[in-house]
């Protein structure tokens, strides 16, 4: 096994972690601004909703299914010549920022139809009833409701980014997933693609556990709308276990 | 002040039709609370929601203060600007309470202001008041969640307040609170009803509610209105189905050649020693089955079942001596041979 200079290792590695980063933070900001009003359009339109209309919903909701059933490393190398009008390259941490957002879209826009879904609709008629437009329930009842779900949705979706920033390295954009593989599969520096594994390990549990406890914190004083974050799920559960063991 | 004329709706999905409102004409005057009672699936959810056109009738019209709210929705399915303006002139209070859980209760009572378009400082005032008034002063600042049911509902009722509006509507607003606090949001209505002229529709399923609050009532059945009028009106009225559950009296016959008559007393007649009368002039003897006095609609009220010797037609004469005395008399289980009169003190 090749020995690993950690002087030569640690700025590659800053490097890394800074383009990962970048990477999906952009791209995540860019999925929340367009996946959001997306999976909300896809509630309106539906039946029953404030908006209805069949076709602008069956069309929102086949581009949304084509494109979350495109396997990432296809949306990327499909969507090459796009990203060549925007970024002006094909190439580096810009240049896969478009193929990330465009991917995290629709898996945004799905999660965030589910947790508007959840939104009592006794909400939305109170609202009515009180003379509120469509654009005032979506302000006022729809994202206010949903928001723990919604940042319990960023997080899934951070989270899925920071897994396809990784595919993105694969076309020269840098990041950990980058490193990984060009020195510890292609080099056989196998102690470096650990460290990048456990840096990838702690990044997203850090996101997971900043995501959950903005979620929960939020949820907290809420009432009923809205479904109970993670740990509180697991909380509930905890009696069970008890009761099996008292059973034996 | 609410008068629906012929209100029809029909709900259409998958080719199959269910008339849930079958021409429905209703009329509420201004300032009482007025009560339709009616078992699930009897439309009464849909006749409230009409009201407001939360839910769009098939035909027929609905004026709110004088505003034919019908004419005012247009055809599309979304609200025009003058039908939301309407309705924020309509307070409506739910079953559920419907409060955002993500705003506190003051914030709640703000949200009405807000969609107005009232400026903050006003409307955190107006929201103070009305917390005052239904007795949640103390509670600005909480979340619904921690609230228990029956605040909730006051937060509801002083949301629903909160655009200033003439009409109340009240969507089963006591069905999901136990008994001691649905009496206290019932008063809580009243009150309001008195202390600011408000007038109030509300539907619910339970008698005691329109016993304890309710100026006039109305039956549903399958879509339509069956009875209706004010509470003294009901009571006056033959056979009165409403009357009867109002101010139920128990009590089987104890004989096949017995007649069993419900004697119901009201105004004058309920001091009147009608039947110890009966039982002089006639010689006979009468047995009391059941008997109680309550207020309905704020009327003392007295209903009695009492069993006579002999078959109905033996008992012609003492019959028609107590209705002569101006009681009301309802001869139980003999429907055929005693003609209801038409209902016409119910229409």
């Amino acid at each position: 096994m090749t020995r690993t200079d950690w002087s030569e290792m640690q700025p590659l590695l800053v490097q890394a972690c800074g383009d990962t980063l970048y990477m999906v933070g952009w791209s995540t900001l860019i999925a929340v601004a367009g996946g959001l009003p997306l999976g909300i359009l896809l509630v309106l339109t539906d039946r029953g909703g404030l908006l209805r209309n069949v076709v602008a919903n069956k069309v929102i909701g086949q581009i949304v299914n084509i494109a979350r059933s495109m396997p990432f490393i296809i949306l990327m190398v499909a969507l090459m010549t796009f990203t060549r009008w925007i970024t002006g390259t094909t190439i580096g941490r810009e240049a896969a920022i478009v193929p990330l957002a465009i991917g995290a879209i629709p898996f945004f826009a799905r999660l965030v139809e589910a947790a508007v879904r959840e939104v009592d609709g006794g909400l939305v008629e109170a609202v009515q009833s009180m003379g509120g437009n469509t654009w005032t329930v979506v302000r006022k009842v729809l994202v206010p409701e949903s928001l723990p779900s919604l940042i319990a949705g960023t997080t899934t979706t951070i989270v899925a980014l920071i897994g396809y920033s990784a595919m993105a390295g694969t076309v020269g954009a840098g990041g950990l997933g980058d490193i990984a593989i060009r020195y510890g599969y292609q080099r056989f520096e196998t102690e470096l693609m650990w460290i990048t594994v456990a840096i990838l390990a702690v990044v997203i549990s850090v996101m997971q556990f900043a995501g959950d406890y903005a979620a929960r914190s939020l949820h907290r004083r809420g009432g009923r709308s809205g479904p109970a974050p993670r740990l509180r799920l697991l909380k509930a559960k905890e009696p069970a276990p008890a009761d099996v063991r008292k059973a034996a | 002040m609410i008068t629906t004329t012929g209100l029809t709706k029909v709900y259409r999905s998958r080719g199959r039709e269910v008339t849930a409102l079958d021409g429905v004409d209703l009329h509420v005057r201004e300032g009482e609370v007025y009560g339709v009672i009616g078992q699930s699936g009897a439309g009464k959810s849909s006749l409230i929601r009409c009201v407001n056109l939360l839910e769009r009738p098939t035909a027929g019209t609905v004026t709110v203060a004088g505003q034919d709210l019908t004419a005012l929705a247009g055809r599309g399915p979304r609200a025009g600007r003058e039908l939301r303006r309407a309705r924020s002139r309509i307070g409506m209070v739910f079953q559920h309470f419907n409060l955002l859980s993500s705003r506190t209760v003051q914030d709640n009572v703000e949200l009405p202001l807000e969609i107005l378009g009232q400026p903050g400082r006003e409307r955190s005032r107006t929201a103070l008041e009305l917390l005052d008034l239904v007795g949640l002063s103390d509670k600005a600042k909480a979340y619904p969640a921690q609230l228990s049911g029956g605040q909730k509902q006051r937060v509801g009722i002083a949301r629903a307040l909160a655009g200033d509006p003439e009409v109340l509507l009240s969507d089963e607003a006591t069905s999901a609170l136990d008994p001691e606090t649905t009496r206290s949001i019932l008063q809580l209505l009243r009150d309001l009803n008195r202390q600011l002229g408000l007038t109030v529709l509300l539907i619910t399923h339970e008698m005691d509610v329109v016993k304890s609050v309710c100026d006039s009532a109305a039956l549903m059945e399958n879509g339509r209105i069956v009875e209706s009028g004010t509470v003294s009106e009901l009571l006056a009225t033959q056979g009165s189905e409403l009357a009867a559950a109002l101010f139920p009296v128990g009590g089987e016959a104890s004989g096949d050649d017995r007649t069993v008559v419900d004697v119901t007393f009201h105004g004058e007649a309920a001091t009147q020693p009608v039947i110890s009368q009966l039982s002089r002039i006639y010689t006979i003897d009468i047995s009391i089955l059941g008997a109680a006095i309550d207020t309905v609609g704020g009327h003392q009220v007295g209903r009695m079942r009492i069993e006579l010797p002999g078959r109905y037609e033996d008992n012609v004469v003492p019959i028609g001596f107590l209705r002569e005395r101006g009681l009301q008399i309802d001869v139980v289980g003999t429907p055929d041979r005693e003609p209801v009169p038409a209902k016409e003190g119910a229409k």
